[in-house]
């Protein structure tokens, strides 16, 4: 094998991918040819770099030269620029929000400056498709140190060592986990990964599965290990194809290998795999239900205890960890649980992958370590706010999440600070708000997504979630009555107390969590039938500001429904009967003239 | 593919997919390649195919990287070797014979082609 002079990394995660990759590689390719290239450099493509915004993203090594936003045409400028003369293309180097300085070097770029990558770490670095690459960065490396130097019962305690906790939402101690399966008696047990990426704005996991689809199959078959599980389960929603691709090719290049089925790596030890397509329902992420799904009935959850690890899949003593968690793993055993459990705070060790979405510069995926503040997050790797607007609110944890409002922005993230300012790790995602955001207008959207997710099994979460959005409904129509938010604040307590499973429990938290911290704004829609951001289309008229107002009859020839009267030279209005808040006017004014209000 | 039986199995393949992912890394040692449109048409192109074919031959961990014109183009191809913690040498005029020797006596042994340098830059 001869290596190469360089390597073209290009990223080839769903983010990139809907940005046009696969034109960008082929423009790679051809481009190499056609300069006598193609035996000097390898084109790589990869799982996702995170920085999503900034996709198709193609890095150039040995340099580490990071090109943004590459187009078909743009391969030909690096290929003849950079490859053959040793020129950086500069106008597609990364430039930080107003800034004007270009900035060469992956390492240099502030997004990722402050990240600390564990279950990332051969995101956007290897090729997912090629076990090479994987074993290459010291794959199945932990795998075979767990089979040859450790019994199953020295391999749990490692885990409950580390300090690692369930990276899919509740935040149980993974090592324990393991140990209550370990310990359950049977002749067959599961492991079971929870693929069901559901949340709104939340895309690790997919992530790792596209990009790193090896250290998951190694986490899991150390967990078969450690618990006496001979056979696992991957359930994904179908909604994730590349994922499922990507995963069924690691699968069955770790089978041709030896990796997976019987003798690993001549232990004795035997573990096989299979991929279950979920059909993308919210439910599905619930253990119990997801179980169900699995074994072909409808997915709904059931009540707990028995937990799976005494009686799952098929009656026999499973175990469930989420994609996150079980990436984590192999580095756990490779590196050491001490060295794991030195990264983080007191109680929650390691990192955390975060998808940041909403209202930010910089939206893609990043890794942190626990205890690192959301201003941090929010501002030195996301960039801040988008338009220079002012920040408004944080929605961590996705619907079964809270709102964090600007004066807690200095709170350290980790799972139990989350929990005391009322909302939750959840899945990692991470949606930004600015002052044009309605918080009972963003409640309502959460709640609408949990109310038609919920799968109707139990009353307080079918019946519970459909009368508080129907309240909420009513309130940005203009409608609320006194009374209607602490009818809220009970029927949300009440469903969170009463409801079946982890869905509902948690369905009122961004009802609970705006309202603990953004009140006045459901006061402002009750009492005074107004919505402060402007967002609630009942609550808001458009007016034209008569001083500046140029009478150039712009906004009157764009209206739809003709609600604008006036001439020129002539001051416009607007008839609030006739506007149906299109908002087509504002965007034609050129001197700002109307307003919402 | 033949199947992994065993640990020892697995590292040696990791040693030899290691070597293919140098280039992703930084190794300490570095040749930097002039490739201005000046040193292209003195012949930079034939001077890193040789450094490159040697590196393979020999299995050594190097990263080769260019760059452009640094405006002493009667001395191109302009090759510049960096070894952690050794002053940077730049060789001049570098045809395939002197392109083999740098990499045999210079990145291998450590000892500088006297005959070829045309300057040095300390260590920082």
């Amino acid at each position: 094998m001869s290596i190469y002079r360089g390597h073209i990394l290009v990223c080839s995660g769903t983010g990139c991918v809907s940005s046009g990759t696969n034109k960008v590689v082929d423009g790679f390719k051809s481009n190499l040819d056609s300069n006598n290239l193609e035996n000097e450099f390898l084109v790589v493509e990869t799982g996702c770099h995170g920085f999503c915004e900034m996709g198709p993203v193609a890095i150039v090594y040995p340099e580490g030269t990071f090109y943004t936003r590459v187009t078909p045409e743009d391969t030909e400028k690096i290929v003849n620029e950079h490859l053959l003369k040793g020129r950086i293309v500069k106008e597609l180097l990364y430039s930080p929000p107003q800034s004007e300085t270009k900035i060469p070097s992956y390492k240099e770029i502030d997004f990722y400056k402050k990240q600390l990558r564990i279950a990332l770490r051969n995101c956007g670095y290897i090729n997912p498709e090629d076990i090479h690459e994987y074993i290459g960065k010291g794959g199945y490396e932990a795998l075979g140190k767990v089979l040859n130097d450790m019994t199953p019962q020295q391999a749990v305690e490692e885990m409950k060592k580390s300090g690692l906790r369930g990276r899919g939402g509740g935040g149980f101690p993974t090592g324990l986990k393991w140990e209550f399966a370990s310990k359950s008696e049977s002749d067959k047990k599961y492991i079971i990964c929870n693929a069901d990426e559901g949340d709104p704005g939340a895309f690790m996991d997919r992530s790792i599965l596209e990009g790193d689809p090896h250290s998951l199959i190694e986490g899991m078959i150390i967990a078969g290990y450690a618990i006496g599980a001979d056979e696992g389960y991957v359930y994904v929603r179908a909604e994730y194809p590349l994922a499922i691709r990507r995963l069924r090719t690691a699968i069955n290049q770790a089978e041709e290998f030896g990796l997976l089925g019987d003798d690993l790596l001549g232990s004795g030890f035997s573990f096989k795999l299979q991929i279950k397509e979920g059909a993308g329902a919210f439910v599905c992420g619930e253990e119990t239900a997801l179980m169900a799904s699995i074994e072909g009935k409808r997915g709904m959850p059931r009540p707990r205890p028995p937990f799976p690890a005494v009686r799952g899949l098929w009656d026999k003593p499973s175990n469930i960890n989420n994609v996150e968690t079980f990436a984590n793993v192999p580095v756990i055993y490779e590196k050491g649980a001490d060295w794991f459990a030195s990264i983080g705070t007191e109680k929650s060790k390691g990192t955390k992958v975060f998808a940041l979405t909403g209202k930010i510069n910089n939206t893609g995926l990043a890794e942190v370590p626990m205890g690192i503040s959301l201003r941090e997050i929010i501002y030195d790797i996301g960039g801040g706010v988008t338009d220079n607007k002012k920040f408004k609110a944080v929605q961590i944890g996705g619907p079964s999440g809270g709102c964090i409002p600007e004066e807690l922005l200095d709170l350290p993230v980790d799972y139990d600070s989350l929990i005391d300012a009322g909302a939750m790790m959840g899945s990692g995602g991470l949606v930004v708000m600015d002052e044009s955001t309605c918080m009972v207008d963003l409640a309502k959207f959460f709640l609408n997504f949990t109310q038609s997710e919920s799968c109707g099994k139990c009353t307080p979460c079918r019946e519970g979630t459909k009368r508080m959005l129907e309240i909420l409904e009513r309130i940005t129509e203009g409608e609320g009555k006194e009374g209607d938010i602490e009818l809220l604040e009970e029927v949300g307590e009440s469903i969170k107390l009463t409801s079946l499973c982890g869905l509902g429990q948690t369905a009122p938290n961004p009802i609970l969590s705006t309202l603990q911290y953004f009140r006045h704004e459901y006061e402002a829609h009750i009492k005074d039938k107004r919505c402060p951001a402007g967002a609630c289309s009942s609550l808001t008229t458009y007016k034209i500001k008569p001083e500046l107002c140029k009478a150039c009859t712009l906004c009157k020839k764009v209206c739809p429904v003709s609600a604008i009267t006036g001439e020129v030279k002539k001051l416009h209005e607007i008839d609030p009967e006739v506007c149906i808040k299109c908002g087509a006017c504002v965007e034609k004014c050129k001197f700002n003239a109307i307003y919402k209000g | 593919m033949s199947k992994i039986k065993s640990l020892e199995d697995l590292r040696r393949l990791r040693v030899e997919q290691e070597r293919n992912e140098i280039t992703r890394q930084n190794t300490g040692v570095q040749v930097i390649v002039g490739m201005g449109t000046c040193g292209i048409a003195a012949g930079a192109r034939d001077a890193m195919l040789t450094i490159l074919e040697e590196i393979n031959k020999r299995n050594l961990k190097v990263n080769i990287t260019q760059t452009g014109c640094i405006g002493m183009c009667q001395h191109e191809p302009l090759i510049d070797v960096i070894i952690p913690g050794e002053d940077r040498i730049t060789y001049g005029l570098v045809t395939k014979d002197i392109a083999r020797k740098i990499v045999a006596e210079h990145i291998v042994n450590n000892n500088i082609v006297k005959e070829a340098v045309i300057g040095r830059i300390e260590k920082q």
